[in-house]
């Protein structure tokens, strides 16, 4: 078994998740038979393959240009005029748990 | 007026000649919709008010003589992980059990402007995370085909809606299959365009490198129609392409003779149901008798298509779904008094079994120490999946396979083995992965009734050809 109860506890809280203790042990459980059907993928050699990380990155690139200038597609000028309006304050806040008009409410954040 | 027989444009004309009304049609729509989907579960909320107001809009056009847009008064269904202003938007989860979207997904306000009536938001798996539409937090959807059998995942509610006349065609989202396995297990058609095709501005993100918007619909020439109506570059997605539409609907009839078509083996080996290839089979010797030609191609990486799936998709969605945190439009638990215990706790009670197992998966796959071993690495076969694609397409136009190694498989049966469920999606996740598109077409039945799917794949921002295909063999099948 490569994947722990330590291991799920640790991922657990990266993930902020509350598991409960059952919720844990079949982690425990699943990850290991997805992570063992997984292993198969070292059989291939891919010492020298580019990884990819997502298709759009092949189209609408400029590969005639160096650094973000690459991206140009993906931008808009940089003046006031090219701004969007974005959500109104009131609208903002309509979905929140807890608002008090202004701020998203929450518990205290400094603890000690 | 039979809803069974309506398509977009016996609809559109209907309304525009004025047979019918667009608020009759809604109003039938909505009669069929409390008469059968008690037992169907496709829907999870109605908009009434807004596919009255819109219904209005459009007889008002109608009456005046005006020509109405596309889509006028045909009624929509949309699944409910798209935003749309003032509906309720749930994606299948608690977490969002209340999320009233402040904005239209760009998808949803494109088929509106083109005089669509959205009826309602679909049910579907938490999140888009499901094969099976069993994941949704509020009830699982039934396929109409056999009320005992899964609709498909994890746009079931959309495939179901439209299978059973609920809606006449609906907007799904596609990941690692959910648009065209749950159209090849209810029988309609189900089209995934090219990543970038359409904008996923609104769509609530699962897997931002694999997700896609497409139509599901009861012809080959609704999905083309809708496809030319919610494709094209959008400012709010930046990884919407900025490549031309092509006219879809125009390209439908030309020939298919002459048009090379490629069998992988790889998607004809074991685990693949004996009547599923039986069907497929016959459908490949159709396209022979329409003119095309087949051979056979390879694409050896195809059995390292789910593992490498597996661990994109999960280490995306852990980071997506790491917004839920109760403070801003999710659920909050109760009672809750430090900010770690608010996280921790209103995602524990939000989020359902499924979600939160990918996003551990994720997040581990991502974690210090493991992210060369596995996401690094699926990112890897992920190029040379795709390099198989490009490989075959040099030597063919397009690509059948079936869509799903098996017909609809019963509620239950799957749901307590993941990786079981996860090896539904056998067919359908390598197009995810290279960005390309592909469509299922329904290609015949099982000796139980049960609809089989055909899925032809093509070249990426080649949908036309596919379209033409899926189109030909549905005309001549």
């Amino acid at each position: 078994m490569k994947v722990t109860e330590k291991d799920v506890a640790y991922v657990a809280d990266l993930a902020n998740l509350e598991l409960s203790r059952e919720e844990r042990a079949g982690m425990v459980r699943d990850l290991n038979s997805i992570l063992d059907y997984i292993e198969r993928l070292n059989e291939l050699d891919t010492s020298h393959v580019e990884p990819m990380a997502q298709i759009s990155d092949r189209y609408g690139v400029d590969e005639s240009r160096q650094g973000s200038e690459r991206f140009s597609y993906a931008n808009r000028d940089d003046i006031p005029e090219g701004l969007r309006k974005s959500l109104p304050q009131e609208v903002a806040l309509e979905n929140a748990p807890d608002a008090d008009g202004t701020f998203f409410r929450v518990p205290k954040v400094i603890e000690r | 007026m039979e809803l069974t027989q309506l398509t977009i444009d016996s609809a559109r004309a209907a309304v525009q000649e004025r047979k019918t009304t667009a608020l009759a049609l809604a109003e039938m729509h909505y009669s069929r919709i409390l008469k059968e989907d008690g037992e169907i579960g496709a829907y999870l909320t109605l908009c009434k008010e807004r596919a009255l107001e819109q219904a209005g809009r459009i007889d008002r056009m109608a009456a005046e003589g005006k020509p109405l847009p596309p889509l006028g008064g045909v009624p929509v269904g949309i699944k409910d992980v798209m935003s749309t202003r003032g509906v309720r938007t749930t994606a299948g989860s608690k977490i969002l059990s209340h999320y009233v979207p402040p904005y239209d997904s760009t998808a949803v306000a494109r088929l509106e402007a083109a005089g669509a009536v959205v009826l309602g938001k679909t049910n579907c798996d938490e999140f888009a995370m499901g094969s099976s539409n069993e994941n949704s937090a509020f009830h699982p959807v039934h396929n109409p085909r056999d009320l005992s059998r899964v609709p498909g995942g994890s746009s079931g509610g959309s495939a179901a809606a439209v299978a059973a006349d609920m809606a006449v065609v609906a907007l799904g989202s596609d990941t690692g299959g959910s648009i065209r396995q749950p159209a090849s297990f209810c029988g309609v058609v189900g089209l995934m365009p090219t990543y970038g095709r359409v904008s996923r501005y609104g769509l609530i993100a699962f897997a931002s490198s694999l997700d896609h918007i497409g139509p599901l619909a009861k012809t080959v020439k609704d999905s083309a129609i809708v496809l030319r109506t919610i494709a094209g570059r959008d400012p709010m997605d930046s990884t919407s392409a900025d490549v031309p539409v092509p006219d879809y609907v125009g390209e439908l009839e030309k020939p298919v003779r002459g048009l090379k078509v490629g069998v992988a083996k790889e998607y004809f080996g074991d685990g693949l149901d004996d009547e599923v290839r039986h069907a497929v089979e016959s459908a490949i010797d159709k396209l022979k008798t329409l003119g095309c030609e087949v051979e056979p191609v390879s694409l050896p990486h195809t059995p390292y298509a789910i593992p490498a799936y597996y661990l994109i998709a999960t280490a995306e969605a852990s980071s997506n779904l790491a917004r839920y945190d109760g403070v801003r439009y999710s659920y909050r638990a109760p009672g809750v008094t430090s900010l770690s215990e608010m996280y921790r706790r209103s995602r524990e009670e939000g989020f359902g079994a499924e979600v939160k197992r990918r996003i551990m998966l994720g997040t581990y796959a991502l974690s210090a120490g493991y992210y060369d071993a596995y996401y690094l690495k699926a990112q890897k076969v992920r190029t040379l999946l795709t390099r198989d694609f490009e490989g075959a397409f040099r030597k063919v136009d397009a690509i059948v396979t079936p869509t799903s190694p098996t017909a609809a498989f019963r509620l239950g049966e799957k749901s307590n083995d993941p990786l079981a469920m996860y090896l539904a999606d056998i067919y359908t996740v390598t197009a995810d992965l290279a960005g390309i598109p592909g469509i299922s077409v329904p290609c015949g039945e099982t000796r139980e009734k049960l609809p089989i799917g055909l899925q032809i794949l093509g070249k990426h921002f080649d949908e036309a050809t596919i379209l033409r295909v899926a189109h030909a063999y549905e005309q001549a099948a």
